[in-house]
């Protein structure tokens, strides 16, 4: 029996920004647009933490709203469910989605779309409350449309992009028909754990079938693309729709692959010309060390995926959205000379810095701690995989160093005009900075609450497997 | 008492980091005499502490003294004992009393022999450079950035000279590579300084990635990331390791890595003379004095691991023997005096390291600390000690340099090799770096035609 929370904060948190999207439709001035969009994600944020504080004093592994609305409308029972994996991760991504929106600047107001952007925002929070395996192909589904017509807007080609995402889309439904009834237990036939394996690769960028993230990130908006990648809504899939039901080749296939990914973006990210790119690159290995720590056995390297995938989240929005207020500046960034930008936002250098050296798991910080998990548990069972993730972190820490230097370092920028940053940006990358700060130095409660997690996800594979052997 | 005195020598430098980061978040406007007054303040408090603890280990005959801050993060192992049964765990995890933590990471440090000398030099010498800086960057525009980089690098040194477990070393250790990175860099509207921070960064981070894996695998190995529990029932230099000796040289290696990595032994020595782009104070400091024996350190620190392998010890010796007649050969040939002084050091290091490799715990020791407060005053002094050295040339009249044919033919490719510094650094770069990067553009120049195929369009 699942618990109740007190409050229907999922289904307020789903409906508010879509309401809100709704309302920044139909706004012809995009100034007050933003500001509507700001009132939203920020109220959003307050349900998101609402439903988080809600879970934890609740205390069960699972809890679905009170009231429920979703059953009473559909007719099946917990489609909307917040568990020990999922709690903290749509307070997470509203407040990616809020500190984007404040920290757009007017003269961007134009091509990065709040009616779009709040749409995406109730397509990712509901997608991380999703338990119903089909509801959660529809919404994976759907979260494609905001980035596509703003590719469409810009004029540019959506092929790259719809290409891959179809392909997954479509694989997940096959292998999903194919699947048959897997509740009491039961394990995908070969064909159905293949596609649904290739769907998996495909979500979550994994090499060789990666490349729609570097052409998204080149061509949407860099806001759009940090808010459709940051959440990792595709590692959110993986572990809900693939994992539990693919026997164990197919497990270790996404976590060779994802594991191969983790160096050979970290190396990609180091030759990098464009920013953009570099961006992509660098959350790709990050995002892939985490689906590959998820599929570890033991409960510490899973804790330490955990962790990082929350740290990477708010590590790598912060560098994202630094990058992009550079480049709001001086417009795209070419890695292969030196910027000078450091006289101009030496707050920004700053922050750029903090964030990305975050991401690596820098002492001090929040991703610290989850490394460490992380490593020691691939030691204690892969020691292979372990060297792995250690060369994909050095690589990324060189790489982050070495777009620091191009970016901010150099002869100073000649520029007529103020370039310094504004505050709406400064506050959102600081915020950021310090919960980075903040987790890595009281990181006891984070790992706490994650371990707990790991825990029970450990035990559900477990019963999953005792019923395999004991049908 | 001793743990008050352990807690204030640990945290006065974290207090003076948190000052300095939070007023140039702010962007704060503070005096340069601000800057130096703090910061001598948390030198003058740390060091007191530091020799309290001194006098007191002295007093009472007492080699090791332990301050412990508590579990920095506690995974209980009950849950690990659970997942063992289920998934066919290590037998390590499930055999854990419930109540015995599984994973801990704490917070501990150690006051020894080996550690209360290291943390008493790098406060007087970051101390005096600090005094000296203030003097010498004065009215530079740089001058809070490398305050606040110097109170990094004082953190980095304090935290790995006192570390009670490996990942409080590996903590300081990698806070101590990024200032020291960082300034090397300091005067970052060259491209020089920039390009050469960060080589010095890329050959930390591998190092780093060597130390990682090592910290891991001794965890892993002995149970627990205390040195204390690492060396047995024995205080520093006594301690004996209680692991298989075919996992003793690989940790060791892995060690040795991470040591050669930052203390520019062979082949990552070329990083030593490309790390005085930095302004003079922090070349004295970081490169003269502290970061460089920070190799040595490491060595000392785990000399229970070379005590319990011949030839991990023969490994240290052999490498240090290598990095000494290198660095012997470069440091003849220098034009300038900073470059010259860096493989001076260079030679002494690799000279502690070949006693280290040797068996000496105590001889190294004190070579460390007077070849770092010798080295010091070498280099903040550097353009008076060129004036100095051409008088003795004067005073000698002249250098002889009468020699054979044959002698002319050899020194002339002995000074080739010394002048391109052994090609150290392009051999690096021409059989590591660029054969890993031009794969690397060659795929991303693949990934761009295959989604400018897939996207119909031309670039």
């Amino acid at each position: 029996m699942i618990q109740e929370l007190h409050f229907p904060w999922l289904e307020v948190g789903i409906v508010l920004p879509l309401a809100g999207a709704g309302l920044c439709a139909c706004l012809a001035d995009s100034v007050r647009a933003q500001k509507v969009a700001i009132l939203v994600a920020g109220l959003t944020l307050l349900l998101a933490v609402g439903e988080w504080a809600d879970f934890a004093m609740v205390g069960s592994f699972e809890a679905h709203d009170h009231w429920d609305l979703a059953q009473r409308l559909t007719g099946r029972d917990n489609i909307l469910v917040i568990d020990e994996l999922s709690a903290p991760l749509p307070a997470l991504s509203a407040l990616l989605f809020l500190l984007t929106i404040l920290s757009t600047l007017r003269t961007k107001l134009d091509r990065f779309s709040m009616s779009l952007t709040l749409f995406s925002e109730s397509i990712v929070l509901a997608t991380l409350s999703c338990h119903d395996p089909w509801l959660l192909i529809v919404l994976l589904s759907l979260a494609v449309v905001p980035p596509w017509i703003e590719l469409v807007r810009r004029g540019v080609s959506p092929r790259v992009f719809l290409i891959h995402m179809g392909a997954s889309i479509v694989l997940l439904v096959a292998g999903r028909m194919l699947l048959g009834d897997v509740s009491s237990g039961g394990q995908a036939s070969g064909l159905s754990a293949a596609l649904l394996t290739a769907a998996a690769l495909l979500r979550a960028g994994v090499v060789p079938v990666h490349c729609w993230m570097a052409d998204l990130l080149e061509k949407a908006t860099f806001g759009t693309a940090i808010l459709f990648l940051t959440p990792m809504t595709g590692a959110f899939a993986v572990m809900h729709l693939v994992l539990p039901v693919v026997p164990v080749w197919a497990i270790r296939s996404i976590a060779i692959l994802s594991l191969i990914t983790a160096v050979y973006s970290a190396g990609m990210a180091l030759v990098q010309k464009d920013a953009r790119r570099f961006f992509c690159y660098l959350f790709l290995s990050h995002s892939s060390l985490v689906l590959s720590g998820l599929e570890l056995v033991n409960v510490i390297g899973m804790t330490g995926a955990l962790c990082v995938w929350i740290s990477v989240g708010l590590s790598l929005t912060g560098f994202g959205l630094t990058i992009r207020a550079v480049e709001s500046r001086v417009g795209r960034i070419a890695l292969d000379r030196f910027h000078g930008m450091y006289e101009h936002t030496p707050t920004l250098a700053g922050l750029f810095l903090l964030t990305g050296l975050a991401s690596i798991g820098f002492p001090g910080t929040i991703g610290f701690v989850g490394m460490e998990l992380l490593i020691e548990g691939c030691v204690e069972v892969y020691p292979l995989v372990g060297l792995s993730l250690v060369l994909a972190s050095a690589l990324n820490g060189i790489s982050i160093l070495r777009a620091w230097f191009r970016i901010f370092t150099g002869v100073p920028l000649q520029s007529s005009v103020s370039l310094k940053s504004q505050f709406s940006e400064r506050f959102a990358v600081v915020l950021l900075v310090l919960l980075i700060l903040g987790g890595g130095l009281w990181p006891q409660p984070g790992v706490a609450s994650r371990h707990h997690a790991a825990k029970s996800l450990m035990d559900l594979r477990h019963q999953r497997a005792a019923a395999k052997s004991h049908p | 008492m001793l743990t008050l005195a352990g807690i204030l020598v640990v945290l006065s430098p974290a207090v003076l980091v948190a000052l300095f980061g939070i007023s140039t978040l702010l962007r704060a406007s503070v005096a340069e005499t601000v800057y130096s007054r703090c910061t001598a303040a948390a030198v003058c408090t740390g060091l007191a502490a530091a020799v309290w603890i001194l006098a007191a280990m002295l007093i009472t005959d007492d080699r090791q003294v332990e301050v412990s801050l508590g579990d920095w993060v506690r995974i209980p192992a009950g849950a690990e004992h659970h997942a063992g049964e289920a998934t066919g765990g290590s037998a390590s995890a499930g055999s854990h009393p419930v109540d015995e933590p599984h994973f801990h990471f704490t917070m501990k440090f150690m006051f020894d022999r080996l550690s209360v000398p290291f943390v008493i030099m790098t406060y007087v010498l970051c101390g005096v450079i600090s005094a000296f800086a203030s003097r010498y960057l004065h009215r530079d525009g740089g001058f809070q950035r490398f305050f606040l980089f110097l109170s990094f690098f004082l953190l980095g040194m304090i935290l790995s000279s006192a570390a009670g477990t490996i990942e409080t070393l590996f903590f300081g250790w990698e806070l101590v590579g990024l200032s020291s990175a960082l300034l090397v860099a300091f005067f970052h509207d060259r491209r020089g300084p920039v390009v050469n921070g960060l080589r010095v960064w890329s050959i930390y981070r591998l190092a780093d990635a060597a130390f990682l894996i090592g910290a891991m695998s001794l965890h892993h190995l002995s149970g627990s990331g205390d040195f204390s529990g690492l060396a047995g029932q024995g205080v520093w230099p006594e301690g004996r390791v209680d692991i298989p000796q075919q996992s003793v040289l690989l940790v060791g290696c892995l060690f040795l890595f991470a040591a050669a990595g930052k203390s520019a032994l062979v082949p990552f020595s070329g990083w030593l003379p490309r790390a005085m782009e930095g302004p003079t104070p922090s070349s004295a400091v970081f490169y003269g004095a502290l970061s460089v024996h920070l190799g040595a350190f490491l060595l000392l620190r785990i000399s229970p691991l070379l005590d319990r392998s011949p030839v991990l010890s023969g490994l240290v010796v052999l490498l240090g023997a290598a990095t000494c007649v290198f660095a012997t050969m470069a440091a003849r040939v220098q034009s300038d005096i900073k470059s010259s002084l860096a493989f001076a050091s260079l030679i002494q290091v690799s000279i502690i390291v070949v006693e280290i490799g040797l068996g000496f715990r105590y001889l190294p020791l004190i070579h460390i600390i007077g070849h770092a407060c010798l080295r010091t005053l070498q280099l903040v002094r550097a353009p008076s000690l060129l004036k100095d050295y051409n008088s003795m040339i004067n005073a000698l009249g002249g250098v002889s340099e009468h020699r054979s044919a044959v002698e002319q033919s050899r020194y002339q490719r002995m000074y080739r090799f010394a002048m391109n510094r052994g090609n150290l650094d392009s051999v690096l770069d021409e059989f590591v770096v660029r054969p890993f990067t031009s794969v690397l553009l060659w795929s991303d120049r693949m990934e761009r035609r295959w989604t400018s195929w897939l996207s119909g369009e031309n670039r």
